[in-house]
């Protein structure tokens, strides 16, 4: 892919390669899936999960934990990312569920091969989740340790991967991103409508002059 | 807003059937139904309005709900015409009424002079299409100042040096600078360059029925909601339908120009939303369908009497095409410019427009333009340097930093004609309608990725001497994806060497004109719709003053 002209497009910048191929497919209910999200984390009542049991769903929300975890800022936990990605297995993303059913158990073998005695990565501390991310992630640095994964599991950290940025940045005002939490940590307002001056290097334009020789000669 | 639309039946023969209601189909519409003349337009997307248009990027992400589907507008792509093309996203326009218009950036600088006349200033290029076009600057400055004044672009005549001559200045003067704009103009003048406010089909004052710009922050690949934005559907289809005699018809798919024993064009079939077929009769059709669609209508609308395409008695319909070189180069600065908020580009230079093949080694040229087009989403998959982590509390941190602090220079430029570049009929793909799928053939010409180097190479330049925390790019690569469709029915005085003559008339079917991104002879650098929407000015004054004659069918 030409990655000079695709950085033109909002479209394929945005969201290359898998993550357009999935994000293409089922729009309506991506919102959906936001809202639900949404609504889970406001909701005073337990949410009830409608893909994952819950079990699962207490590994994917420790997975989408480490992927943006919660420091002194909301994380993916805060903003309900498991939520989102809960209602998309369920909606316009089922054809991700095989990815789902079948990465999460190969993921949990690989946290009992690293560390024998942990059964679930739920369990591990953050340090042993993020060797365990490490081994599956082959898009960023070398896997620390030699693990031969299946195309299924490699799939399924990306997904996890592009699902939990996804949840985290959405727009709130169409759910999601649950009270703005992500927008926060990146600091956008969450306004539609802004003012001159926009930020630190336009506060004391003086406005447009024309370079200085030019004006000279004239 | 369709009111007062008149509705013409398919049987009726209008004046005009237009195909397309985007940048050139829109202006079209108004002009020529303004002229007095019975005008349908076909749009195969669906009729959007301001209410339609939210902020939610996942929608415009995802749903592509103002662009060609990729699943039911499949699409094919390799780099020469030896090879079997291998099926991919190849090419994104607008599907809505408005057309590409409607999420465009809204650039609006026009061409410059040598854009017509380059290929007598420099010679020949070997084994391109290269040449000059059939009109000139000066034939086109009138309706430039058309465009500028009926649609509305903010701008600042005579701030740069290198500017075209222009009969009238800008209606409304620039949108207010960002922190990106500053940053570039404080840094060109560093470097003896000569920055100016950027041209913008933007609205920095209202006009009736029209806000002023309201800086929400999401303007690329976004439909304004307040109707800033200079977009065809509000600049020109809303006074094509208070004529009266003008209808829109949404969702109206045209796959193929009828034509008659005589070889003349009577009307344009199509899909309607229950993919029901109509004969919409007309005395003349014009295609405005862009730079791929017009070329795919026309090879689809091959029969016996013109077995290669209708208008291909040269073979050329559906080549030279050219997509524009360049592309980005992002920088990271101490403090928050918080460009998210508002428009994308406030500042552009055109130093560079011209450069001396002697003196760089190959032709070419281009302009660089300062802005901010990310999305939240989008700015976590592209917009943090390369090496930063993929995930975890850096790559958190990251984003954290970097989303206020970050701006990008996009370099365009030139783009050679090459026959073998072009959009053809893909042999076993088909769309969702049974139709053969658009197959995508280019190989930029190595002048063309040179020239990309270049441009990025002074941007670098650029954000040194505006003290840059960091910055980074890609050097030029291939291009595999087409956004500007430009030259694919090119206009020229030898039918041999082109489609349309400079009246945008096909020379080989009378009643048949064309007019959009695939008119143009030259690419340009860059931002072509201020041009495009410029030819249809023209070209609608042309085709009136034919049919008034009785030229058309006579």
């Amino acid at each position: 892919m030409n990655e000079s002209l695709n950085r033109r497009l909002f479209l394929s910048r945005g969201i290359s390669g898998l993550t357009a191929v999935w994000a293409s497919t089922h729009w309506p209910a991506l919102l959906a899936a936001a809202d639900h999200a949404r609504h889970a984390t406001q909701s005073a009542t337990p949410p009830k999960f409608e893909f994952f049991t819950p079990e699962q769903a207490k590994e994917i929300d420790a997975i989408t934990s480490r992927i943006i975890p919660t420091d002194e800022t909301p994380g993916a936990r805060e903003a309900g990312v498991v939520y989102f990605i809960d209602r998309a297995l369920n909606t316009f993303q089922k054809d991700a569920q095989k990815t789902y059913q079948e990465g999460l158990p190969e993921w949990q073998a690989r946290v009992s091969e690293m560390f024998p005695g942990i059964t679930k990565f739920s369990a591990a501390t953050p340090e042993q989740q993020d060797e365990v991310l490490h081994s599956f992630d082959e898009g960023g640095d070398a896997p620390r340790r030699a693990f031969r994964s299946r195309h299924g599991a490699r799939n399924f950290f990306e997904t996890v991967r592009q699902h939990t940025i996804m949840g985290f940045l959405i727009d709130p005002d169409y759910g999601g991103n649950h009270e703005g939490a992500g927008w926060k940590v990146i600091g956008r307002e969450r306004e539609h409508t802004f003012q001159p001056p926009f930020g630190y290097y336009d506060k004391d334009y003086p406005g447009w002059q024309p370079l200085e020789e030019e004006a000279d000669k004239k | 807003m369709t009111v007062d639309q008149p509705k013409y039946k398919t049987s009726d023969e209008v004046d005009f059937v237009i195909v397309g209601s985007g940048a050139a189909g829109g202006i079209l519409a108004k002009e020529l139904s303004t002229n007095g003349f019975r005008v349908v337009v076909l749009e195969q997307g669906p009729y959007l309005t301001e209410s339609d248009f939210t902020h939610s990027e996942v929608e415009i992400l995802t749903q592509n709900k103002l662009t060609n589907h990729p699943e039911l507008q499949p699409t094919s792509f390799r780099k020469t015409p030896e090879e079997k093309a291998t099926p991919q996203r190849a090419v994104l326009y607008g599907r809505c009424v408005g057309g590409t218009s409607v999420h465009f950036t809204a650039n609006f600088w026009r061409f410059h002079e040598i854009d017509f006349v380059e290929r007598s200033k420099i010679g020949p290029i070997a084994g391109t299409g290269f040449t000059d076009w059939p009109i000139t600057y000066a034939d086109l400055e009138p309706y430039y100042t058309k465009v500028e004044w009926e649609i509305g672009v903010s701008g600042l005549a005579h701030a740069s040096p290198f500017d075209p001559p222009r009969s009238k200045p800008y209606p409304m003067p620039p949108l207010p600078v960002k922190s990106s704009g500053v940053i570039f103009e404080r840094a060109a003048h560093k470097l003896g360059w000569h920055p100016f406010p950027a041209p913008m089909a933007i609205l920095s004052q209202p006009r009736p029925g029209r806000s002023a710009c309201i800086q929400c922050g999401f303007c690329l690949g976004f439909g304004c909601e307040v109707g800033a934005k200079s977009s065809s559907l509000v600049a020109a289809i809303r006074v094509a339908e208070r004529t009266g005699r003008c209808e829109i018809r949404p969702n109206s798919y045209v796959h193929r120009i009828e034509t008659d024993s005589n070889g003349r064009a009577i009307g344009a079939l199509y899909f309607d939303e229950q993919r029901n077929t109509h004969l919409q009769k007309a005395k003349a059709v014009v295609v405005c369908a862009n730079g791929a669609e017009t070329p795919r209508l026309l090879l689809l609308s091959a029969n016996k009497q013109f077995p290669n395409g209708l208008a291909n008695s040269s073979g050329l319909v559906g080549k030279y095409l050219m997509l524009n070189s360049g592309g980005t180069v992002t920088g990271l600065f101490e403090h928050p410019l918080n460009d998210y908020k508002g428009y994308c580009v406030s500042r552009v230079l055109h130093d560079f427009y011209e450069l001396d093949p002697q003196k760089v080694g190959f032709y070419g040229g281009g302009g660089l333009d300062a802005r901010y087009d990310f999305t939240p989403i989008g700015f976590a998959f592209g917009g943090v340097p390369p090496g930063t982590p993929r995930w975890g509390k850096d790559f958190k941190a990251t984003l954290s930093h970097n989303f206020s602090r970050t701006m990008e220079i996009f370099c365009h430029g030139t783009s050679l004609p090459l026959e073998n570049n072009s959009f053809s009929l893909d042999p076993d793909l088909k769309d969702a309608w049974g139709l053969p799928a658009l197959c995508l053939t280019y190989k930029d010409h190595p002048d063309d990725l040179k020239l990309g180097n270049w441009l990025f190479a002074r941007a670098h330049e650029l954000y040194e001497a505006a003290g840059a925390q960091k910055h980074w790019g890609f050097p030029a690569a291939e291009s595999q994806f087409a956004v500007h469709l430009l030259g694919t029915c090119r206009m020229g005085n030898d039918p041999k060497g082109s489609i349309i003559n400079p009246d945008h008339r096909t020379h080989d079917v009378k009643n048949l004109f064309l007019c959009d991104g695939s008119s143009l002879v030259t690419s340009g650098r860059g931002q072509p719709t201020m041009t495009i929407m410029a030819l249809a000015f023209r070209a609608a004054y042309r085709i009136t003053a034919l049919a008034k004659r009785g030229e058309i069918n006579g």
